[in-house]
Order: C-alpha cells, then structure tokens, then sequence
C-alpha cells in the first residue's frame, strides 16, 4: 500500500498544527462559532446528537496492521472502544471530545493517516473497489490512480468550497464493487492496445435526488487524468448551484446543462490546461504504481484436500467459507471477508479489542493488510486457502466469523437517528430487527445474495436507493416511518429502486421484507437471484402483496 | 482609509472600491467598468457570479482586479483568480474582497491573489502570519506552485 514520504508527512503534521491552532482560536472565543464551523467539516468533525463524531479517513479502504492498532488506541482512549466503518471506506468515532481533537489527529498522523476534507463542500475520501489487485476480474489495479486522486485533491486550494460535496469512485474490473454509477465522478478503467485508459462518467449521485451518471468522455489518457478532473471541478465550481443546497450537488448541473453541453464546457476549460504543468509525468506515475506491487506469493496448489473435506461439509466453517470465501486471481490463495453484521450490534461496529484481533489476523494470514468495503465490512485480501480453516476458528472465538456476507441480513446501514443529527428517524434498530426476523441460516443462504440497504433519511448514507431493498426513515408528523423501495443495484448495472407505496410503522418493516421474500420466492425460477425476479416481473406483484389488506 | 494586504505588507490601497465621483482612479463594478470609454487607471471588481473572461481583452491595462466573496463559504471567486492569471495572463493585482477571512487566505494566494481586503474584525497581523507559514508544498499545480510530483520527480 502507499506509503508515505518526507513530503506527505509534512503535509499532515502541518495539518494538525493548523488544525490545533484554529480549535484554540475557537476555544478562546477569537475564532466565531459559524467559520469554526466549516474549518472543523473540512476535519471531519460534526456535532452530533449527543456527541461531536469524527470521521478518519481511509483512501480507498486500505489500511494497516499497525493503523488498526493505533485506531483500537484511539477508540480506547479517547473514546468509548468502539468505531465504526461507514459506506464510504472510512472509519468514525463516535464519542471524541472536541478539545481533544488535535490530539487524536497528531496520534493519526504518526501512523499516516488524517481525516482531512472527510466532510465539508470539498472533494471526499476517494474510494475504489475493495478486491483490487487480487480479483480474478481485474483488468488494472485501481489503487495507484486512486492515490493519485488523493493527493490531487488533498488540500486542493481552489476546491476548498465547492457548492456542495463532492465523492470520487474508481474502479478497474468488471464488477462494479465501487459503485461509479451513483458517483459525482466515476472512473472506469479498461484496456486500449495494451494500454490503460479511463472512462469518466459524472453526475451520478444518492442523496435526496438520485441519479446515475452520465459517461461525459468515453477515453481518457493516463497522464491526462487529473488535468481532466480539475476541468471538470472548475466548471462545477463555477456553475454549481448556491441557492439551493438541495439542488448544489453536480448531477444538477449537468442535468440543467445536458450531459452533452456539460461536456463540451469540460473540453473546451480542458483544453486550456490539458498539457500544462498538472500533466502528470510517467516519473509520477512509475512512483505511485511502486508502492502497489504485488506481496510476496507463494507458489501454492488451488488443491487443498484437507480444508476441501472441511469446505464440503455443512458445518459452520463451510458455510462461512461458501459465503464470505471469493476466489482470489493467484492460485491457493483466498479472498477473505469479515461480515461486520452481527445481530444486536450496529451494522460496521467493531470494538478496539476486535480491531486489534484483525490486525493481529492480517499480519498472520493476510501480509498485513485489510480493506474496508463500502458495505461496511472488512476484507483480508491474501490468505492462503489452507489457512482458511485456522482463520476461521480464531475469527470465531472473536465475533467475526458471521457467514451472511452479501446475504439479506448483511445490511448496509447509516448510524441514524440514534447518532446523527440529520436522520428523521433510527435505522439500527431497524437493521437489528430485519436480522432478528431472519434468523435462519439455510433460510437466508436459500434466498441467495441480496442487497438490503437502510438510511436514516434523504441524505442516503445508507445508499438506500441502490439497494435489491431500500428503506428510507423519514419523518412523519413527527413519527418515525419507513418507506420501502425495491429493484435498486449499485453495480455495473446500476438501478434505482422505486418506491413500493406509502410508508411503514418500524414495527411493521420486519414483515414487509418477509412479504417481498414471499413473493421472490413463490415467483423465483431455478437459481434466479432476487433482483432478477424483480426485474422479471416488475414491481406490481410486490406492490399488490404488500398493500392487500388495504 | 482601511489598510490591505498586498503582497505580504500592510498597505494603503491605492485603488479603493468607488462609491461616488470619479471613476477613472477607483475600482468599478464590471458593467460600469465594461461600459466606460476610457478605462485607463481604472480598477474592476467581478461579483462571484460574474465570468471575469468578460475583461480578457483588457486585462494588459487594468491595475486591479478585485473578487468579491460574498459570503467566506462561496469558493466561486477561486477559480475566477485562476482563470484571470492561467487563462487571461494578467499580471496586475487581484484583491480578494468581501467575506475575507484569515483561514483561507493562503488557499486564495495559492490561487492567484496578491491582495486582501480583510472582512470586519479579521486580525491583520495573524493574517500575515497565516500566508508566511503556510503549507510547505502543494499535491497540486496551482498558478503559483508546481505539482509536488514535479518535486519529488
């Protein structure tokens, strides 16, 4: 992974004095409450419901060993031994104290990491998929440009305040596990004559208006890469509605513009900087790529007749190992994943001990090193098959081994009105509830993958929209209530789901889903997947089931 | 008379923002500015709205151009300066005026601009301070910088 030279430390360690010197000035009165305000969302600090939350960054999912252990510290203390991995790739806290801020950031940065421009009308954390580099469906390894990115964006002095925020996503294999489709920017990569180049779709995005972006350049060359970026975030910048922060992010834009006039005005600002001195060199580029060469492999057989007698029976372990196991691109190794998705604990909750159990994991199995994935899980990317089974049997005594990877019960989930002071209504509880009904695993297995994603509100951090099922908390004369949509997909076939009908009492979402299950299972053919079914027969089946007794 | 900063030292500007009288030796909204005969010793300010590529053809003459922010938050006025050095090729100063505020000024100097109007209440000399220390390097090419790759490279 990256690692950071004299120049990129310097850069952080500069941070955190800024970032303590502007905490005194406010501390002290001399700094008005409102600026404060936007200098500490550019830090990824919020005042929330009951307690400020700091959000860490991690560039594109991938941390260390030695960064989980310092972030165990950090939860220990500082805050109450918890964090929490959100939908973006990164890390919160949920109970830092606003005083001790600067502290949790110089205690960061001695293991390279920061939260800079995690929240704030700023270019976010750039994410990408968390199997690059060992997916056998991986075309080019996605992480090097997604460095690039961060450090383009990092302190980016002319795109401090953007209209709105602003979330890049790259991608490089055939599966789309970085959701570029509902992205301000996605990037593409994909093969030319030997040679890499990037599609760039803009304009997609969640939140209370969700769209699918629109590919704006079909071809991109390597070294063009952040020439073209600042192109397109100059235009936003500029032409980026203000009145209006519902109507402030780029995928207005572009739809009040015409993807195609969208992409005329990127060219033409383009072609205004396109070979000045933001080319990147192939100097830079070798550079970056260095820092993601392959681990040292062994030569190992895809045969393991000892851990496939395991596999073959039906046992915790081969359950675990059918569901949360992918193949991995080198033969005899394994792409492992810890389903953070336990019933009664908040979905991507993780205590410090059990971060200090991952990382001690990774450095056994897995060359010391994890990915954090958008649906709020972590991967160990490198473990060879036969360790497969001593892995699992430690992952187990530890709460870790939940083999409900990718099925119904592995929800995606924003914090909700139990934290966050956006949310119209709780979405744990919710979470909590749907697995409670659930409960039976040759059940769930049956039913197959299948995307359950749950926000608290408009704000969609729980990517509700592009879930196989979405629920929405919203608030109803003064009630928490639950709209429920269907047929949403956030890969490479991106979907938006569409809204069953009216909203749902909490109590009344468990049976819901079980009547939606219902009619997927008597309307399933052969090994149909749920949201086949649904796109099969449509949404009135569903519909009809869900509203009969009204 | 407020003092500014420009180009690191507290100075009484020599163009101030006009208010009545006469024009030629103040600074003008840019449809005044646009419509005037003779724009010699005339300076110009462009509200955040405002497509600063509107003065590219008399950009060799101006001797000031101010941004306004109207509000600190509204980062239009950036890309403006960017535009108006790497684009138009001027040379002249560019005051940042309106919601000026200490914190940003070195992201405005990595932009572009020379030359601050402080909002009321800002510490000048803390100002100063801000745009002497700064950050060491900039990731990015910005008008006054190399990209750190070139750097590193």
């Amino acid at each position: 992974m990256y690692v950071y030279d004299e120049y990129d430390q310097k850069m952080v360690d500069e941070r955190v004095a800024q970032y303590r010197d502007q905490t005194n000035r406010y501390l002290s009165g001399e700094l008005p409450a409102d600026e404060f305000l936007h200098l500490r969302l550019r830090n990824g600090l919020y005042i929330q419901r009951l307690a400020p939350m700091l959000r860490i960054a991690v560039p594109y999912g991938m941390l260390s060993s030695r960064q989980l252990r310092k972030i165990a510290h950090i939860t220990r203390q500082y805050d109450r031994g918890f964090c929490h991995f959100t939908t973006r790739q990164n890390i919160q806290l949920n109970w830092p104290v606003l005083e001790q801020v600067p502290d949790i950031l110089e205690e960061l940065a001695s293991v390279q990491m920061h939260t800079i421009q995690t929240s704030g009308n700023c270019i976010r954390n750039t994410t990408s998929d968390q199997f690059a580099a060992v997916a056998p469906d991986e075309i080019e390894d996605p992480r090097p440009w997604a460095e690039l990115i961060r450090q383009w964006s990092t302190f980016h002095p002319e795109f401090n305040w953007l209209p709105r925020k602003f979330k890049i996503a790259v991608t490089g294999a055939r599966r789309d596990r970085a959701a570029i489709q509902v992205h301000d920017i996605g990037i593409r990569l994909f093969e030319k004559s030997g040679q890499t180049r990037f599609e760039i779709l803009a304009g997609g995005g969640l939140g209370r208006t969700p769209v699918i972006g629109t590919v704006i350049r079909e071809e991109l060359e390597p070294h063009h890469l952040l020439t073209y970026l600042e192109a397109i975030l100059r235009v936003y910048n500029r032409y980026g509605r203000r009145d209006n922060k519902y109507k402030a992010r780029i995928k207005i834009l572009v739809r009040a513009m015409t993807p195609e006039v969208f992409a005329e005005k990127v060219e033409a600002e383009w072609q205004t900087l396109k070979d000045g001195s933001g080319m990147l060199s192939e100097v830079e580029i070798d550079r970056v790529k260095k820092h993601f060469t392959e681990p040292d492999y062994e030569h190992l057989d895809d045969h393991v007749p000892e851990v496939d007698d395991l596999i073959s029976d039906s046992s915790g372990f081969g359950a675990w190992v059918k569901q949360n196991v992918k193949p991995h691109k080198k033969p005899g190794y394994c792409i492992v994943t810890l389903a953070l998705k336990n019933t009664a604990v908040a979905p991507g909750d993780v205590t410090d001990e059990q971060l200090e159990i991952i990382a001690d994991l990774a450095d056994k199995y897995s060359f010391g090193e994890v990915r954090v994935t958008h649906e709020q899980n972590v991967t160990l990317a490198d473990v060879p098959k036969k360790a497969l089974h001593d892995l699992w049997s430690e992952l187990a005594t530890a709460s870790l081994a939940s083999p409900n990877l990718g099925l119904l019960t592995d929800i995606i989930c924003c914090p909700g009105g139990d934290y966050c002071s956006l949310a119209n209504a709780k979405s744990i509880p919710v979470a909590e509830a749907i697995q409670r009904q659930f409960d039976d695993l040759g059940y769930l297995h049956d039913l197959g993958e299948m995307d359950v994603n749950i926000s608290g509100c408009m704000n969609a951090c729980g990517h509700h929209h592009v879930g196989n099922i979405g629920i929405l908390g919203v608030d109803k004369k003064g009630s928490e209530f639950y709209q429920v949509s269907i047929g949403g997909s956030g890969y490479e076939d991106a979907a938006l789901a569409k809204i069953l009908g009216p909203s749902f009492a909490q109590d009344d979402v468990p049976t819901v889903i079980q009547t939606l299950i219902d009619v997927y299972l008597n309307n399933r053919q052969e090994d149909e997947k749920f949201i086949d079914t649904y796109r099969r027969i449509g949404i009135d089946p569903y519909k009809q089931a869900v509203y009969a007794n009204e | 008379m407020n003092k500014i900063i420009k180009d690191g030292e507290l100075v009484t500007p020599e163009y101030e923002i006009f208010e009545s009288g006469e024009a030629k030796g103040s600074i003008v909204p840019l449809e005044t500015f646009l419509a005037l005969t003779d724009k010699s010793n005339t300076g110009v300010w462009i509200d955040a709205h405002e497509e600063v590529e509107t003065i590219a053809a008399f950009v060799q003459d101006i001797p000031v151009v101010a941004l306004n922010f109207p509000v600190f938050a509204d980062g239009r006025a950036y890309s403006s300066a960017n535009i108006l050095r790497r684009v138009c090729g001027y040379t002249g100063e560019i005051r940042a005026m309106g919601d000026v505020r200490i914190d940003q000024l070195e992201q405005m100097s990595r932009c572009g601009f020379n030359a601050y109007a402080l909002a009321h209440g800002q510490d000048a000399e803390k100002a100063m301070g801000v745009l002497i220390q700064g950050f060491s390097y900039s990731y990015q090419a910005t008008v006054s910088q190399p990209a750190l790759f070139a750097l590193r490279a």
